[in-house]
Order: structure tokens, then sequence, then C-alpha cells
């Protein structure tokens, strides 16, 4: 009988596998960047060999998160802010699962930065897409965490007086042993980026530069872009933190002055997940908790085993 | 009121090792075949602050602390003693011995520590004792404490000295002792506590007339929590994941389910705050885990938005809200029923929750499995309500009531085999979320399964899980989704026994309705009564939602009146049964009380007697609000 035999299948899984056959709402403008995330996500997954049903996609709200609409595996569509405990608490319950977090630059470095800056700190090993348009899409067009100073809507009619959120500084400070920039308009690096993040052993923080063609129609579309890692002019070690930091720093500068840089920014291949780390201090069983629930022969233990304590 | 029953009553400041202490004088007592209560006041600081435990100990099962108390044994105020420091420990017109001599019976013991008190500083000491013919015993205690070991020993030396003055035997005691510590620390505090019992052997006349009462238990006890009862009712249905956030007094269940859970190969995670811990939560059960979370009003107040998730995505999902006197920060360690309404109502929409409060630490084992069974058939979320003082009060309990089988089982969640043959749509979509489906449940499948993909959103979703406002769409999903509660009725109905407690006379006049931990004053109070002739008998709810209608129309239809008895300012209670039940709000009026304290069955009795005969005010901090109309 089977009753419970998730994942780490190697077999070779099309792109289109992931697209669902019906049609979803159409909640996504066009020209909208968010289509770039999609195909590069679709990429990475079938160039991993994928099972749709061993993905776990979980979503906050906003644009952003209708990606589960569009994507075909499990998915958890769920509340503001929120995609990031639950989708490792999923992981840690399942490890088996491949955890993915979507969301928007409101959605995780707004209402989720709690759970941003702890999520990376912990080291969970799952992947996290912030979707960047710098703007609110779906509640149209207010500023959001990394919307320019100055940027102007129908509730900051005189501009907005607060400096950007620094993603990638962001990241790095809380703990993200993965980091990395890409952006719509460069769907190799992108697809290529998720692949490294999906495969890296711990929090993967993928910034992804995505235009609104809606709302923030002043926002650089990114292009030209430059890659770090291809340019001449750029030479840092993405495995030393304190280089990694001096370069996102000038990258984060340069994308408001109008110079738009992606590419790997930092990887900690040493770090151990949080998993690992609980593991060795006998706080985390080896075994994906689900798969006792199936288990006849598991012997659960009972309560009045603990009363002696008691009496 | 027990007749033959000690209540025994140590004070002093928080440090002092009131707590401690008492844990180990309640478990003498149990182990000598005793059954014990239970009650502890504490404030919300680390050292200093005035602080004290009951123990009511009787041959007779004790199910509340009873009225006033027979011992006090008092360590001094060391924390008004802290002079020499900036910081200032307490409040310094607060002190053990003068706070907590209101409720001592006439004829009742003070040991008191004459090495830190001086009783002419007490207001009217003498004069007082001797109007109530106290006894009183001055020891100094601190001196024993320092000549055989160390000053903190002082409530070694006290439970010595109080045990010589009631005919305690020391044997279960010293076990303890033994059991807790080793070494030089265990010698000095044995030299301590015999020391301190020969002391007063030789010094007083020990004579006292009060001892400890002589019993036998009819099966093993326990001494337990309301916060154990949940966590092993949790455990024994398989829940292996929680997650939460410090908070008194859910902290209690926090702090046992962390431990017990690590040794056990579960996972508890400690994380940022309290909308992380509901949504973590969630995500465990999404996966497979059977889970939990939990918290106090202003945490729980976080949850409110993964709660209305859960119900949205059908997410099975245990809550515990441990109540204390709120709003806001309120008086953390105080208790208080007033978090009713934000449990049933909080979170946008139209709410598919369960809510049990349970009533003593069985009945909290027993729900939480029962929260815990239904949440994972009918894949809703379930609140266990109860309180601060349910979650801190310790009494003995027969273990055999926790001598049952684990029940891992995930309800309705598939098998791959099944999934295989559960419905799909033409483009092979699994169907999650069903119109027309037996007892409105529509089986789930779990992330990793073979054929089961769905989509779990907090939007309205057609039966594969996709969004959707199609209006007929939404309105089958909206009636499924609520009439999984008249289902879950149904099966509550079905059980053998309610989770209901009924007391008192047949043919009674007046019936006292109340709910969760506040059932123990009321039996007692009813039961008190009852043997007096009073035509009064009384109902304990446990089942809040879906609200047991006909239970209680049964029982307030029984009646010429009904009292309702909360700890509440609003009478939230009354207000959903009257809700619930859109009638009888003549016949209906409450008894409530908001001062941070539990009811004692003393109180509970005035007012009704008040009800039955007419009469003034009560005399107790409580308040009387009459019936509509009247």
């Amino acid at each position: 009988m089977t009753a419970f035999n998730a994942t780490g299948s190697e077999s070779d899984v099309e792109r289109d596998e992931y697209t669902p056959e019906i049609e979803p709402q159409a909640t996504w403008c066009p020209g909208c960047g968010d289509f770039a995330v999609l195909k590069a996500l679709k990429g990475a997954l079938a160039e991993l060999g994928k099972d749709p049903e061993e993905i776990l996609l979980v979503s906050g709200i906003g644009c952003s998160s209708k990606i589960n609409s569009y994507f075909d595996s499990y998915g958890f569509h769920s509340i503001h802010g929120r995609p990031l405990p639950i989708a490792r608490s999923a992981n840690l319950a399942n490890p088996d699962l491949e955890v993915v977090a979507a969301g928007g630059d409101g959605d995780g470095y707004g209402i989720g930065g709690n759970h941003f800056t702890h999520s990376a700190r912990e080291n969970h090993d799952m992947t996290y897409i912030v979707f960047n348009n710098e703007v609110f899409g779906l509640t149209k067009g207010q500023s959001s965490p990394t919307s320019p100073k100055g940027h102007t809507s129908k509730t900051q009619k005189k501009g907005v007086a607060k400096d950007p959120v620094r993603p990638l500084s962001l990241g790095l400070s809380a703990g993200a042993s993965y980091i990395a920039r890409t952006a719509a308009v460069n769907p190799r690096q992108a697809q290529d980026i998720l692949v490294e993040a999906i495969q890296h052993d711990g929090f993967s923080h993928v910034d992804f530069l995505t235009q609104c063609p809606t709302w923030n129609k002043d926002a650089r579309q990114y292009v030209p872009y430059v890659d770090v890692q291809d340019s001449e002019d750029y030479d840092f070690d993405i495995t030393d933190r304190g280089e990694a930091f001096e370069m996102m720093y000038e990258t984060e500068n340069a994308l408001y002055e109008g110079t738009v840089l992606t590419g790997r920014y930092y990887r900690d291949e040493e770090r151990r997940t949080y998993r690992e780390e609980k593991q060795m201090r006998g706080e985390m069983p080896d075994d994906p908790l689900v798969e006792r629930y199936f288990d006849e022969d598991y012997e659960w233990e009972r309560s009045y085993d603990l009363l002696d304590r008691h009496a | 009121m027990t007749t033959d029953e000690l209540i025994w009553r140590i004070s002093g400041g928080s440090g002092d090792g009131v707590d401690s202490t008492s844990q180990n004088f309640t478990k003498a007592l149990m182990r000598s075949g005793l059954h014990v209560f239970t009650h502890r006041h504490y404030p919300s600081r680390i050292r200093g602050g005035h602080t004290y435990v009951e123990v009511r100990a009787s041959a007779e099962p004790v199910a509340s602390r009873g009225d006033g108390f027979n011992v006090l044994l008092t360590l001094g105020d060391s924390f008004a003693r802290n002079t020499d420091e900036d910081a200032v420990y307490g409040n310094e017109a607060i002190k053990p011995l003068s706070e907590n001599l209101d409720e001592l019976r006439d004829g009742g013991i003070i040991v008191f520590d004459s090495g830190q008190v001086d009783i002419e500083e007490v207001p009217n000491f003498e004069e007082r004792a001797e109007e109530h013919d106290w006894q009183v015993f001055p020891v100094d205690l601190r001196g024993i404490a320092k000549e055989h070991g160390r000053e903190i020993m002082r409530n070694t030396a006290g439970v010595g000295a109080t045990a010589a003055l009631i005919d305690m035997d020391l044997d279960p005691v010293e076990d303890l002792m033994a059991e807790a510590m080793s070494g030089d620390i265990l010698e000095a505090n044995l030299d301590v506590l015999e020391d301190a019992h020969d002391h007063v052997t030789e010094e007083f006349d020990t004579d006292t007339g009060l001892s400890v009462p002589q019993g036998e238990h009819d099966e093993e006890q326990v001494l337990l929590s309301g916060s154990h009862g949940i966590s092993y009712g949790a455990i024994d249905e398989g829940c292996r994941f929680i997650s939460g956030y410090p908070m008194t007094p859910w902290t209690d269940v926090f702090t046992i389910m962390s431990q017990e859970l690590e040794e056990m190969g579960g996972i508890a995670e400690q994380v940022e705050d309290e909308i992380a811990a509901a949504a973590a939560a969630i995500g465990a059960s999404h996966a497979g885990a059977k889970a939990m979370s939990g918290s106090s009003g202003g945490g729980f107040a976080l949850m409110s938005e993964p709660l209305g998730l859960a119900e949205m995505t059908e997410t099975p999902l245990v809550l515990v809200e441990s109540m204390r006197a709120g709003p806001s920060t309120g008086m953390p360690t105080k208790t208080e029923q007033a978090d009713l309404e934000h449990v049933l109502y909080t979170s946008q929409g139209d709410h598919s929750r369960l809510a049990f409060a349970p009533g003593d630490p069985v009945e909290a084992y027993e729900q939480t499995r029962k929260a815990f069974e239904l949440a994972w058939k009918y894949q809703m979320p379930a609140i266990v309500i109860y309180d601060s003082k349910l979650a801190g009060e310790y009494r003995s309990v027969p273990k055999s009531a926790f001598d049952q089988e684990p029940n891992p089982d995930l309800g309705s969640t598939l098998t791959e085999d099944e999934l295989a043959d559960a419905p799909h749509d033409d483009t092979g979509r699994f169907q999650r979320f069903q119109h027309d489906v037996e007892d409105d449940v529509s089986p789930r499948s779990l992330p990793g399964q073979e054929n089961g993909r769905f989509l779990a959103t907090g939007n309205e979703h057609w039966p594969n899980g996709q969004i959707a406002e199609d209006t007929t769409n939404r309105v089958n999903q909206v009636d499924r989704r609520l009439g999984k509660l008249s289902s879950v009725r149904d099966d509550l109905n079905a059980m053998e026994e309610s989770f209901q407690s009924h007391w008192g006379t047949e043919d009674a006049e007046i019936g006292v309705l109340t709910w969760g931990s506040t059932q123990d004053s009321v039996e007692e109070a009813v039961e008190n009564l009852a043997a007096t002739g009073r035509p009064v008998a009384g109902l304990g709810v446990s089942e809040i939602a879906p609200f047991p209608e006909a239970e209680i129309v049964e029982f307030v239809e029984s009646v010429d009146e009904v009292m309702i008895v909360e700890m509440n300012a609003s009478a939230q209670f009354r207000g959903l049964l009257q809700k619930e039940l859109g009638a009888y709000g003549q016949k209906i009026s409450s008894l409530l009380k908001y001062n941070g304290e539990p009811f004692r069955a003393g109180e509970i009795e005035e007012a009704i007697e008040i009800e039955l005969n007419g009469g003034g005010e009560p005399t107790a901090q409580v308040t009387l609000r009459p019936a509509t109309g009247d």
C-alpha cells in the first residue's frame, strides 16, 4: 500500500508540467515583470527535474503571490506578509518537500519584515523569491518599502519621505546564506540563479527586480543591466561576507542612480541549516514527521508514561 | 465545606522559594493519602512582590481552593529589606504577614519568621489575633536556616515548624527532598527541617487542635495542573509540532510541550511573534503533522489573521487561549474569563471554528483530545480556552484517567491509494474542496502525495482550490464550511457522556450556570447548598462552539431562574447564551467577578442565598446583575 511516498525523483520534467491546464483568473497585466519570474521558476525546476508534486510553493498576498494561480504544484496562497513561517514549518515537518516561498516587496520587506529577518537568521533550507517592483500593485500604486525616496501616489502625494529598504544588505545582516539579485529582463541569468538558489542548502534570498507597467511607469525597466559576475569592473569574493556587503551596498546605491547591477552576491556553503543545527542538539527528528502518521508500526509515546514524575 | 480539611498558606516575596516549597509540601500530603488542591497568587515580577500559595488537603476529593484557610506560614518580608540596593523590590506597604490575615479562619495558626518580622510593625496585630483566637508562633526561621546552611533555607525551616503544629509526618517531605537534591545541600536541608521541627516542639505547646487529616486513596493519584492536562491530551493525539511565543500563562503549555516533544522526537519552535506561531502551526499541519500553537489574550489577538486563514483553507489546527485579566496587558498573572468573545468572534468573515472550555485537568486532557480529533476530522481550527486559574492550579487527579490509547489518526486525510480513486476534474486536478460531501467534509491530500495537487488559499476558491468569485460556488463553499459545525454538534451529541457537568438537586428553583474553570467553585457552592436542602442545581458548560443548545435549554427550562457565574465584567457567556437561544432573558441574571481572583464557593453561596431569599448587596467584591427587565 502506498500511503505517503513523497519525493526525491530525478525524472525529466518538462517546463509545461508546471502550467495548470485551467486558465488562471487574469490578474497580471500585460507586460508585467511577474511573468518573467514565473518563467524562470518553471525553467529552474524543470532543469532540476523536480516533480510538481514534491514542490510546495507558498506565497503571501499581492500580485506577486498570485503566482500560485499560474503554477501547478502543491500551493499555499496565504496572507499578507506571512508566507515564510508557513513555508519553513512545512519544510521542518516534511524536509523532502522542495519549499519555495514567494511574495512582493511590500509583502516581504514591509509587513513580513520580521519573518524575513528571522527566517534568514535561522537559515531554513528553502528559497525565498521577492518580486521587487518598487510599488504596491494590487492596491493600485502606493509606495512600497523599496520605492525610491520621493515616489508619489494617491497616498504619497508629496512624495515618499523615507529612504528605501536595502533588501540585499538586509538579507545579509539577517543571516541568509545565499543572496542574489536578478531581473525580469535577464531571463537566462534569472533561471541560473534560481537553480543555484534552490540547490543551495540553507536560506536562499533572491531579490527579483520586476517592472510594474501599470502603476510604476516611472520606474526604470532595469535596462541596461550589468551582471556583476560578467563585468570586469566588479571583483569581489562572494564567500567573503565583508566584500559581499560592500558590493551589495554599492549595488543598492547604484539602482536609484540608474545603474542596474545584478548577479550573485553572497554564498556560504559552510553554514549548517537550521534543521541540521537542531539535529545536532537532539531537537529535530531525522525522519520526516509526516511519514510517522502513515507508519502502522510506529510506536506512539503516551502521556501516561510521563506521569511518574507527578506522583 | 469539608470539615476535616487543612488549608495551608505559605506567603513571601517572589524568589523566597514559595513555589517550590509549596509543591513539595503538596506532594507530601498527596503521598500521605490525601486529595490536594493548590491556588497560586503571584505578581508579574522576577524578584520581590507579594506571593502566596494555598494548599487545601482533605481525605475527600477537593476540586477548589475552598473558603479561607487555617494555617499561615509567612517567610517574612525579604523583598522590603533590600535597602542596600537602589532597586526597590516590591511594595513596601505589602507584607507577607499583614497581607495574609484577612482570610485566616478563627482559631487558625500563624507561623512567622521572627528573625525578619517585628510583630509590632503589623497594625493591630494583637487585637486581631485575640479577636479571632489565632494561635501565633514566632519562630526564628532565618536563624535556624543560617545555623545549618544558608539563609535561603528558611522556607525549609518553615515547613519543619508548621509540621510540628499540625502533626504532620516528615518522612514524605524528606523523601521528596532526597529526590530533588543530594550531597551537602540535602544534608543541610534535612538538618534545617528537623531542627525547626524540634525547636517548635520544645518551645511551644503544639496541641493546636489542628492536624493533617488522615486519608487513603482508592486509586493512585498524580499532581497536575490544567496546563498538563492540555499538553498530555495533545501528546496522546499525536501532536508532534508546537510553535509559540512566550506569554503568561500560555507559557506553561508551551514549556511542557517543548520539553516533552524534544524528548519524543517532535518539533518545538519558539518563533518571532504570535502571527508566525499560528502561521507555523498551519504550515506544519498543511504538510501533514498534527500541530498546535496558542497564546494568551494579547498574543492571541495577533493570531486573528492566521486563524481565519486556517478556517478558509480548512487546515486542521489546535490553538490554546490561556486567558488572563485584560484588556491589553491587563494583569499578567491574574485570572479572568473575559476573552470568550475574542476567541469566538476574532478575525473577519463567518466562522467555522470549534471551542472547548475545560474545567479541570482531566477535562483539559479529554477536551484537548476531542479538539484534535474533531479538528482533523472536520478540517478546521479548534480552540481550547482556559485561564490563569486552571493553568496554574495543581490538584490530585486519578492517574487512571490518563491510561488511554494514543490516537495519531489524521482524520479525513487520504492515503496515496485513496487519492488515486478520489474525485479529480477533467483536467486531472484533485477536487480538494468539493461541494456536496458527507458531513460537509471534503477529504484532503498532503503536499508530496501523488495525484493530490491543489492550491490552498485564503481567497474563496473552486473545488480544485483555484481562486473564484463565482456566486454559486461561493454559496456552496460557505454553506459547506459552516455546515461542518452541525456535523460536529451531532458527533458531540452522540457521545456517551457530554462534556458538561451537572450538580445539585432535582426540582431545583435556581439553576447556576457557569463555564470553564469557574465550574469547580460553582460545583462546591451548589453541593454545599444542596446539602443544606436548598433547591439549587448547577451546570458547568465546556462545549462552547458549536453551542450545546439542547442541553442548555433543558437545564434553563428545568428551573425558575438561572444565575450565570463568570469571571468578567460584561457577562460574556450570558451574551453568548442569549445570542444562541434568543429567549429566557427574563429569567437569567449574572454573578460576576473581575478583581483578578477566582470565585470562592462562599461568595457564590451568598449570592444564591440573596437570589433565593432576597437581601442586600453581596459582601465580597462581586457584582450581581439582574435579569432583563428587572
